[in-house]
């Protein structure tokens, strides 16, 4: 006969893999800050090197609060916060939940959660930068995983990638979750634009250093083979007590 | 963007692969969102030969023929096309062949004799309207090969997902240059039938800086130079507009775009070849005839082409005739100097117009197109005069015409190409890896740039068409990527600590999820959006809200958890316990500040049983008990103690349910009451609590002796007057009781027979116990009495007569 029940509690799936990736960083000499989510245009974007009134923005369509007060895209405003007020050497990661103007889809929300890294100090290189994420991926999938970084755009980095790691479904060899590819693209990320640092006034000659952002609800995803974002918000308990 | 791979073929002099083009593009320049292939719904068609034709013995406009189409034996085929002949080769459709649009094609008998298939027009194949008569192939392909092997019409198109800051890769030219790079090749544009006269098209090596000049009879004013730095015009007289020739139709179908005529399709072939917008207006609709660059006149009127009337405004540059605006610069033309089927003289725009001035006029218009995507990233502004001529070129071979003067080029303050230092050893110093100086002049000018060394440095000149590239590190990029950055290694190497210490709220809020988890409550974190309706009259309202639903941050976390257990309960599932800690948005009391503060919130909702079901309680069949107003406190004092440690407590003035007050006075730091909710009749009662969250350490726990002396338990019940609570009993109770007392914790509660009107009995159970030696009975005894005097002279409270 069965034994006494009792209930079981358990964090929300994409609150672990947060912890799992923060923790995974923190082994790597990342301290866990945070930042306001109601946020300016210079913190949110001018600081950061958008130009203004150029296409760069529309791929961040944002609600307004009123004037230049919008609920922030990315949790990249923390970049500036931070190097406003600690000196280099900066080893952070920064949670926190990010807001755009797209509909609910199966693979899009209006408010998500992102994960931002940044690193700067005198003599940071490309090297450590891929090899810092490269040991991320490895440690938060598999040890045997590939990872390849390719060319992107950011206006807060330079030069610019994203990381793309072996297909978690197909394994590499190619399926319709990575259109056929192999890969799947995990994180966009970069060394430091020095226009960001110049922005906070430390001195780009001497400084440089990478950042990265990334979503920890598409990585659950990924891992746990969740098809639609939309589940997270739902707090169907029956979704919830998967992932005690 | 979408480029054809067979496009990229004619400029890169290579046969290649989708797949591959896909995946060098991604290594090296921009992601790949799909390889389309096109035409693929011909895959079933074969080549075949008609080798003898005869009468339909029923039907006058029918024939027979013999058709070999590779397999041996010749098939019968009914044809009703009038120009079928004996030796000619035709696409042909066998039975069980699927053909464009889906059709299957069945073996079925046509006025009384079978045919096994079918011979094929371009309509019926989708390559064409033409539908008189069959399609004739010029081939050398056996009879049998697959259609598509024999004629090079299958294509794939490649999806490009551009950035925004790299415009050069918003056509065909721009693609291949970099394909070019990993491939080995050079980019020659092909010959597209040159028959104009070359030096009717040559630049001027001096373009003249004048506000206006005259080209061929057309009056040319530049009144506007800052939204259109350069303004080059070709006037071409003569021409006969009609349907393309099949290459250039081919070529804008494979990318999706339609074919219109002529003259269209030359303007759109330049704009996906090389990335210049071009217009070309009638010239026999230009009143003057003039063409005037000017800042439309507020309110001013256009009809676009795609016939809707827009209002402009002076913000917005406008391309003239001589009396009211023909185009929204760099967005859209007008219907008016549209060039129709009766168009003989033209006049050939290509611009540069300032980036900015037409991002603004695209979103005031609501309206965009090809163009004005395109002179919103920067077009190459150097590229104008070889854009036209080879315009005008394309025009010449294709529609005719004449070109009397060379192309008129208003270009007020001409420049040169940029020039950026870039340092070796800077390379080496951000990519961790020394690049030779050989090794960069290669990779640089593989892509257009001319690097020359100067004093330690190489001056590097930036072609007109990366206007990306403004300082140093753009060109490290360019380095880093060109080079492939799967070269770099990725080994980790030592770093030094930061000096930014964790958040103190990232780890406060750990430690509650951590604690009301492991509480054994079973509560389950649930991640609610904090977009919703207006949960008070603080909420902050979005300005632009996807939905009136979402319009509002939330002030308070509890209205999102009910919606929640109410979607809980409309999928069947009764026992649900929530939490949820976040960020809540409170508007600012001052009117001018518009940015929210931002607190941190926990909140629990509780509904249905309180233990699981088990085999063993079931006895009787008697009903599980639900969680009642009990559980509530009790997950009101967890989340308290592990939230807002320094609060107390306290039932709430209202009668229902408690309120948790900070000790050093303050606000009100959060509530726990029954709920309201919109339940289905066989839930359960509903709870909720909501406590700000104060980011504070906790108090270290220090350590006290284990006892090492008995015990000794007195129970005491008390008659308690209806005002006094359990907690101002035990608030008068401990210090009288001292050192020695020990637990003291409430048995029982009973209300009924035998106590006075308004009053309750509650027992408590104390326990006394001295650290250093064994308490005597009478010892025991005058301190419990103490504390009975006590409760009596302060609260009222008096000992129960047994």
């Amino acid at each position: 006969m069965p034994g006494r029940p009792q209930w079981r509690g358990g964090r929300h799936i994409v609150t672990q893999v947060v912890d799992e990736i923060c923790d995974i960083f923190k082994e790597l000499g990342f301290t866990r800050v945070v930042g306001p989510e109601a946020e300016t245009e210079r913190y949110n974007f001018y600081a950061l090197n958008f130009p203004k009134d150029h296409p760069a923005l529309d791929a961040q369509d944002s609600f307004y609060l009123g004037g230049d007060v919008l609920l922030r895209t990315h949790t990249s405003p923390v970049q500036i916060r931070t190097l406003e007020r600690y000196p280099p050497p900066i080893r952070i990661v920064v949670p926190g939940r990010c807001y755009r103007r797209d509909p609910f889809d199966a693979s899009h929300s209006p408010v998500f959660e992102q994960i931002e890294g940044f690193a700067v100090d005198e003599g940071i290189t490309f090297v450590d930068f891929k090899a810092t994420l490269a040991t991320f991926a490895r440690r938060i999938f598999s040890p045997a995983t590939k990872v390849r970084f390719r060319p992107s755009y950011f206006p807060f980095t330079e030069p610019s990638a994203e990381m793309d790691v072996q297909c978690q479904i197909c394994g590499g060899t190619g399926c319709g979750a990575c259109k056929q590819t192999g890969w799947m693209e995990i994180l966009g990320s970069g060394m430091v634009h020095p226009a960001v640092l110049e922005s906070c006034n430390v001195d780009s000659e001497k400084y440089t250093g990478f950042a990265w952002g990334m979503g920890p609800e598409r990585i659950a995803m990924l891992r746990h083979g969740i098809p639609d974002i939309r589940l997270f918000f739902d707090s169907d308990v029956r979704f919830l007590e998967q992932f005690r | 963007m979408i480029v054809s791979r067979r496009w990229l073929e004619a400029l890169l002099g290579k046969s290649l692969t989708g797949q591959d083009v896909a995946d060098r593009l991604a290594r090296q320049v921009a992601p790949v969102d799909g390889v389309v292939p096109i035409h693929q719904d011909l895959r079933d068609v074969l080549i075949a030969r008609v080798l003898e034709v005869k009468q339909h013995p029923n039907a006058d406009r029918l024939s027979l023929c013999q058709v070999d189409a590779g397999g041996g034996q010749p098939l019968e085929v009914v044809c009703g096309a009038p120009n079928v002949q004996a030796g000619k080769t035709y696409p042909f459709a066998p039975v069980g062949a699927t053909l464009p649009g889906g059709l299957k094609l069945d073996r079925r008998k046509i006025r009384g004799v079978e045919s096994n298939g079918m011979l094929c027009s371009a309509k019926e194949l989708g390559l064409g309207v033409d539908h008189q008569g069959i399609l004739e192939l010029q081939t050398d392909a056996p009879p049998g090969t697959p259609f598509l092997e024999a004629i090079p019409i299958a294509d794939e198109q490649i999806i490009i997902d551009v950035s925004a800051n790299r415009p050069d890769l918003l056509c065909h030219r721009g693609v291949a240059r970099e394909l070019a790079v990993s491939l080995g090749a050079t980019v020659k544009l092909p010959e597209i039938g040159g028959s104009a006269d070359r030096r009717m098209v040559t630049r001027s090596a001096h373009p003249p800086i004048r506000p206006s000049a005259v080209v061929d009879g057309v009056q040319v004013s530049l009144e506007d130079p800052e939204g259109a730095p350069r303004y080059m015009t070709a006037v071409i007289r003569g021409v006969t507009v009609r349907p393309s020739p099949a290459w250039l139709a081919a070529r804008l179908q494979s990318i999706g775009q339609r074919s219109i005529n002529n003259i269209v399709d030359a303007t759109n072939y330049i704009l996906f070849e090389l990335n210049q917008p071009m217009h070309a207006f009638d010239l026999a609709k230009l009143r003057g005839p003039a063409v005037v660059v000017r800042r439309a006149k507020p309110s001013e009127q256009i009809v676009t082409l795609d016939g809707v009337t827009r209002r402009l405004t002076a913000e917005m540059t406008a391309i003239c005739d001589a009396e009211r605006p023909q185009i929204v610069a760099g967005v859209m033309g007008s219907a008016e100097s549209e060039v129709t089927a009766a168009t003989t003289d033209i006049v050939l725009e290509a611009a540069y117009f300032q980036p900015t001035r037409i991002r603004r006029t695209r979103r005031a218009l609501g309206l965009s197109s090809e163009s004005s995507y395109r002179f919103e990233r920067g077009i190459d502004i150097l590229g104008l005069p070889d854009a036209i001529a080879r315009a005008v070129d394309l025009i010449v071979a294709i529609a005719g015409g004449e070109v009397r003067e060379p192309p008129l080029d208003l270009w007020p303050e001409p420049h040169k190409a940029r020039s950026v230092f870039l340092r070796e050893a800077r390379v080496g110093h951000l990519l961790g890896v020394a690049v030779p100086r050989k090794e960069i002049e290669r990779l640089l000018s593989a892509v257009g740039f001319v690097a020359a060394p100067k004093d330690d440095r190489l001056a590097v000149q930036i072609p007109g068409w990366r206007p990306d590239v403004t300082r140093e590190v753009d060109l490290i990029e360019e380095v880093a990527r060109l080079r492939g950055y799967d070269t770099f290694p990725d080994e980790l190497r030592p770093y030094r600590p930061g000096t930014v210490p964790d958040a103190p709220a990232e780890l406060v809020l750990r430690r509650i999820r951590e604690q009301l988890v492991a509480s054994g409550n079973g509560l389950l974190e649930a991640r609610t959006l904090p977009l919703g309706p207006a949960d008070g009259p603080d909420a902050v309202a979005l300005l632009n809200p996807l939905s009136a639903e979402e319009a509002h941050l939330r002030s308070r976390l509890l209205p999102g958890l009910i919606r929640r257990v109410e979607y809980n309960w409309a999928v069947g599932n009764r026992d649900v316990r929530l939490f949820e800690v976040g960020t809540v948005f409170i508007r600012p009391s001052d009117r001018q500040t518009v940015r929210p503060s931002e607190e941190l919130h926990l909140a629990i909702v509780l509904t249905g049983a309180r233990h699981p079901s088990h085999w063993g309680d079931a006895a009787g069949g008697a009903k599980l008990p639900d969680m009642d107003i009990w559980d509530l406190k009790q997950h009101f004092e967890l989340a308290v103690g592990v939230a807002a440690p320094s609060c107390d407590v306290q039932p709430a003035a209202s009668g229902a349910g408690w309120v948790a007050v900070s000790r050093d006075g303050g606000p009100r730091a959060g509530t726990a009451t029954p709920l309201d909710a919109d339940a289905p009749k066989w839930a359960g009662p509903l709870f909720g609590l909501e406590i700000r969250i104060a980011v504070e350490p906790l108090p270290l726990a220090k350590y006290r002796p284990l006892p090492t002396q008995p015990p000794v338990v007195r129970d005491i019940s008390l008659v308690v007057p209806g005002s006094v609570t359990a907690a101002a009993i035990e608030a008068v109770l401990r210090p009288v009781g001292g050192p020695i007392l020990g637990r003291l914790e409430v048995l029982d509660e009973y209300r009924g027979a035998g106590l006075p009107e308004g009053t309750r009995g509650v027992t408590w159970r104390c326990t006394f116990r001295a650290p250093d030696r064994t308490l005597t009975e009478s010892e025991t005894v005058a301190v419990l009495e103490r504390m009975l005097k006590a409760a009596e002279e302060s609260l009222d409270v008096r000992r129960r007569q047994a």
